[in-house]
């Protein structure tokens, strides 16, 4: 192991795929492939969580190891060499992936995470058709009842990852494995609706899941992911900032989806970012200003007479009472462009630092 | 040393104040009340009460003058299949003789009672063994080396002073008094101890990893592994109830060798007469002293914790066992990091099988030396067996490694039963294989055995015959590993449901020609890819089966035909008119009444109606009843 002199930073060498690499200790192999640029399939991972090692793709061979190791979890070592595909490797893969559509629906046209599922991806890229031990797909009864949360647990491959964000990330544990063996199915405590056992509708497994069992209920059937623009954006909504991107279909704002590593939130979203967004395309927005008239009702009236109005009160107000009498409280719904310019404007054109918003709660 | 002058020896503290001139001993285990135990106690109880001469008295309590009888409910002594098992020992005319009565049940007593015990002449017709006398059953015993099982069926497992009258607890004071902890997992390693639980590993070396491991707050574990989900094998079950104090000797020593002053021993709630005589035994010695705090004054505090399992097998895998003591669903975790660097709790922690533990305080009083001696190249000591199957004496028995199968089998079990030739060894449960006949002259040694594709492991032996199918016991095994995975791992989850469809087919008669290479392919990819060694291993009863009796999966797949008759679909009874006697046997033996014929006439069996269980077959004394 090398320690750098000025930092006392130690970094270790190892080999991947005959390429020399350095890497920090602690590093899984995952991170420093991830790091090359070398795709390792994964399916149970989710960087917001500790390893799982349970959906076997992302086997290595690692020199002198008794048998393949699990690239996610396996930390490396000075000296080590990794071997990321080989035939052993590959067939291994696709024998998972075989298993996994061994008993899935393969109900793919009509799956919400068409376009976004893994299973699909690596089915793809290992060029699984048909398994050779015919086809078994699950068939558990489904509880449906959740507004934000749409549920199938036929295309579950069970991963665990929506049980661990739930409890490791959120704490709180509202899914949980029920029976054994091939009967394992992922289930709320008792089978009871989701909304009974405690959900914050964060919708944190939805972004977790890797298939097409946890979707997003809202936009269930409206528009394909391929179909929408993406826009990396901040959520409005508080002080945090959490990164998310904003999945659009003719200026219409269809669902909201984050990755594990995006942002400062690394993919973790609350209920209001993920799921409160039907504000933005409702009609119930107002479209004409309003202007009180004489018995002080508020009237449709046109942006001129508007401005016309605020100005000249705006003017009124500050010649009278001066800029530190004006106080501006911001909204949340409005873009984060609006924001910029509102405190732009009570700094710059008011004179005020009296500015604030909602976000602030 | 010092504080050998302030370590209290363990000593008996309610001695017998009587010798009786009888002693009675009954199997009170498990199978031994399953057997009827109860009933047979009930027996003695009133029956010796009744004789007067012989009043029953209890041993530490009471002071005898002249004849009194004592009675005692030991564990298990391992000859399962002559359970209910009496000792009856007597002292008269200064001479002292123990017999054994196999299968004794309350209607025997009184005779027993009034020949023997009160006549002195013992009922000879039903000894299995004796001290005197030669008995067809001597066999069980002199193959035998019994170190783990030396107090099961002797002492009375609820009495700690029967177990302090043995040299109970003096490992674990010479090991407070005299030795270091490193000296302990030395004196472990040297004696050549590896792990009971199925994986072999060397014990002191596990202890040594643990003992160095550094704690984050100095904590760390001692777990027993009594979990024991093999099916057939119930040796840990034996040595809990009949000789609990010597697994928390084991700990103890464990304990303080590694450097934990907490303890868990984990075990089914299946075994409630296990988890009934562990808390009548730590409350005895925590009463003692010997476990608890400030152990013999020693300043070693041990505490142990009793856990009852819910029985899942995969509980019984270390990881997935600490998961579920901490309230958690047993799943296995990845390892590394390895339990001796962070186990229950995130801490260092230690996990061994009952029976490794019980080897303990033997090796603690007698020395290394004396455990290696026994055994063969790197497989030190003795291992429990538990015989059954299609044998003659199905029981439990310690035999020295290396022994070979075929003496554990004809010399200690009795051979096959009813001298039907012999088939296979199912060695080492569902993570085990199945041996075939040339292979009966492997020893139990943990190298000879892997060599073969199956394993030591908890040491379940299931002796087949020609009646077994290979194919239908293979999927036994396997329905076993499917239905009890975690559901964790793709290959384990769904894999081996996936190789049981193929197996139910070809035993259905439905298989297909590339059958036997799917279920390799399978077999392979399943054990490279799972996450512990249950699904690592499942595929070794199919395997093993394929690899030496290939033979019967191609019958069963090209010609439809199941040798054994055990596959139901590829099995039809029909009656031979020309040996067929008109007895009625088999019409009365049909439990669906599928067979007619008048008396004396030529019987016909209805295929419609009969569901293939055989019974007509074995009942049949002039070979009329044909299998096909
Ligand atoms: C599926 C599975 C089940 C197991 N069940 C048991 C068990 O019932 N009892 C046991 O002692 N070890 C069992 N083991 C082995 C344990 O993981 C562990 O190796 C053992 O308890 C260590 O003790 P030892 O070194 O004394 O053998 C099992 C392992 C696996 C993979
Ligand atoms: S529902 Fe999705 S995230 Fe949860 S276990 Fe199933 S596949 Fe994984
Ligand atoms: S191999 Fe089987 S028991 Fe072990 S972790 Fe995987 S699914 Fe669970």
């Amino acid at each position: 192991m090398a320690v750098a002199p000025e930092t006392g930073e130690r970094t270790l060498t190892l080999t991947v795929d005959g390429q020399e690499v350095k890497a920090i200790p602690g590093d899984t192999i995952l991170t420093v492939c991830r790091r090359l640029g070398i795709d390792i399939p994964t399916l149970c991972y989710d960087e917001r969580m500790e390893p799982y090692g349970g959906c076997r793709l992302c086997l290595v061979e690692v020199e002198g190891a008794r048998g393949p190791v699990p690239a996610c979890a396996a930390v490396v070592g000075d000296g080590m060499s990794v071997t990321t595909m080989s035939d052993k490797i590959f067939k291994l893969r696709k024998f998972v992936i075989e298993l996994l559509l061994s008993n899935h629906p393969l109900d793919c046209p009509v799956c919400e995470a068409a376009g976004d599922c893994r299973l699909q991806d690596y089915a793809w890229e290992y060029e699984v058709n048909m398994t050779p031990w015919g086809w078994h797909p699950k068939d558990f009864a489904t509880r449906d009842d959740h507004p934000n949360v749409a549920r199938n647990p036929n295309r579950c491959i069970n991963c665990g990852r929506c049980v661990r964000i739930c409890r490791d990330v959120m704490g709180i544990g509202c899914w949980g494995f029920t029976n054994r063996g091939y009967e394992t199915i992922i289930d709320t405590p008792y089978n009871l609706p989701l909304e009974q056992v405690g959900c914050v509708s964060c919708g944190q497994c939805v972004s977790a899941c890797p298939v097409g069992a946890l979707t997003h209920k809202r936009s269930r059937h409206d528009v394909r992911i391929w179909q929408t623009d993406k826009t990396d954006t901040i959520c409005p909504y508080c002080g945090v900032g959490c990164e998310f991107t904003a999945q659009t279909f003719r200026d219409r704002l269809v669902r909201v989806t984050t990755e594990p590593g995006q942002g400062i939130n690394n993919g973790n979203l609350c209920v209001k970012g993920r799921f409160g967004m039907e504000f933005v395309n409702s009609p119930d927005r107002l479209t004409t200003p309003m202007v009180r008239n004489e018995d002080g009702n508020l009237v449709p009236s046109t942006w001129e007479v508007a401005l016309d109005r605020v100005e000249q009160n705006f003017k009124r107000i500050k010649e009278e009472s001066g800029a530190e009498a004006f106080a501006g409280l911001a909204s949340a719904k409005c873009t984060n462009e609006d924001n910029y310019a509102f405190q732009k404007f009570m700094r710059g054109v008011i004179g005020t630092n009296n500015v604030d918003h909602c976000a602030r709660l | 040393m010092a504080v050998a002058q302030k370590v209290k020896k363990p000593t008996v503290l309610r001695p017998l104040k009587t010798i009786p001139e009888v002693e009675v001993g009954i199997c009170m285990g498990t199978g031994g009340i399953a057997a009827g135990g109860n009933d047979v106690w009930e027996a003695f109880e009133k029956g010796l009460a009744a004789t007067d001469t012989y009043a029953v008295v209890k041993p530490r309590e009471d002071k005898c003058e002249g004849s009194c009888s004592t009675l005692t409910g030991t564990g298990c002594r391992g000859m399962c299949a002559m359970d209910v098992l009496v000792d009856v020992t007597t002292r008269k005319n200064g001479q002292e003789r123990t017999v054994t009565y196999g299968t004794v049940t309350p209607k025997m007593v009184d005779k027993i009672i009034e020949e023997h015990i009160v006549g002195d002449e013992p009922v000879h017709k039903w000894i299995v063994l004796s001290s005197e006398e030669e008995t067809s059953h001597n066999d069980f015993y002199a193959y035998q080396d019994r170190l783990v099982l030396r107090h099961c069926g002797r002492i009375d497992p609820e009495d700690i002073d029967a177990y302090l009258e043995e040299g109970g607890y003096q490992g674990l004071y010479r090991v407070l008094t005299e030795m270091t902890p490193t000296q302990v997992h030395e004196e472990v390693l040297a004696s050549g101890l590896r792990g009971r639980g199925g994986a072999g590993f060397p014990t002191g070396l596990k202890w040594k990893f643990a003992a160095e491991a550094k704690s984050p707050d100095g904590k760390k574990y001692f777990i027993c592994n009594g979990d024991e989900g093999d099916p057939g094998a119930f040796m840990d079950r034996s040595v809990l109830e009949g000789d609990p104090h010597a697994v928390f000797e084991g700990m103890a020593v464990g304990g303080y060798a590694i450097g934990a002053a907490e303890g868990y021993i984990y075990v089914r709630a299946e075994y409630p007469l296990a988890i009934k005589r562990l808390k009548i035994a730590l409350q005895q010695a925590e009463e003692r002293g010997l476990i608890g705090k400030d152990i013999m004054g020693s300043g070693f505090d041990f505490k142990i914790k009793i856990k009852e399992g819910a029985g899942a097998f995969v509980c019984g895998e270390e990881t997935a066992l600490m998961q579920s003591i901490e309230g958690k669903r047993g799943m296995p975790r990845l390892r590394p990091p390895f339990p001796a660097q962070s186990g229950l709790w995130a801490r260092p922690t230690n996990i061994n099988n009952v029976e490794t533990l019980a080897c303990v305080p033997w090796i603690m009083t007698q020395g290394a030396e004396a455990f290696a001696e026994r055994g063969y190249e790197k497989s030190k000591g003795t291992k429990v067996f538990a015989v059954t199957g299609k044998i003659n004496r199905s029981g439990l028995a310690e035999v020295p490694m290396g022994l070979t199968l075929r003496e554990v089998i004809f010399k200690i079990g009795g051979g096959v039963k009813n001298d039907k030739e012999f088939k296979a060894v199912q060695m080492g449960g569902p993570s085990g294989g199945c041996l075939p006949e040339s292979l009966l002259d492997t020893r139990v040694d943990y190298e000879e055995l892997n060599q073969t594709g199956a394993i030591v492991g908890s040491g379940g032996m299931v002796v087949l015959d020609r009646d077994n199918c290979i194919v239908d016991t293979a999927r036994f095994f396997l329905k076993f590993t499917q239905a009890e995975s975690c559901g964790k791992c793709v290959p384990c989850r769904i894999g081996t449901t996936r190789m049981l469809e193929i197996l139910d087919r070809i035993t259905e008669g439905e298989g297909q020609p590339e059958d036997i290479d799917l279920l390799l392919d399978l077999a392979e990819n399943i054990k490279a890819a799972s996450l512990c060694a249950l699904g690592g291993t499942a595929p070794n009863p199919v395997l093993t089966s394929i690899k030496y009796f290939r033979e019967e999966f191609e019958e069963h797949i090209h010609e439809h035909k199941c040798r054994a008759g055990a596959c139901a679909a590829l099995t039809t009874y029909s009656i031979d008119p020309v040996n067929c006697t008109g007895c009625r046997a088999c019409a009365r033996a049909c439990p669906v009444d599928a067979i007619t014929g008048e008396k004396k006439e030529v019987h016909v069996i209805d295929s419609d109606i009969c569901i293939r269980c055989g019974a007509c077959y074995d009942k049949c004394r002039f070979d009329a009843v044909r299998r096909a």
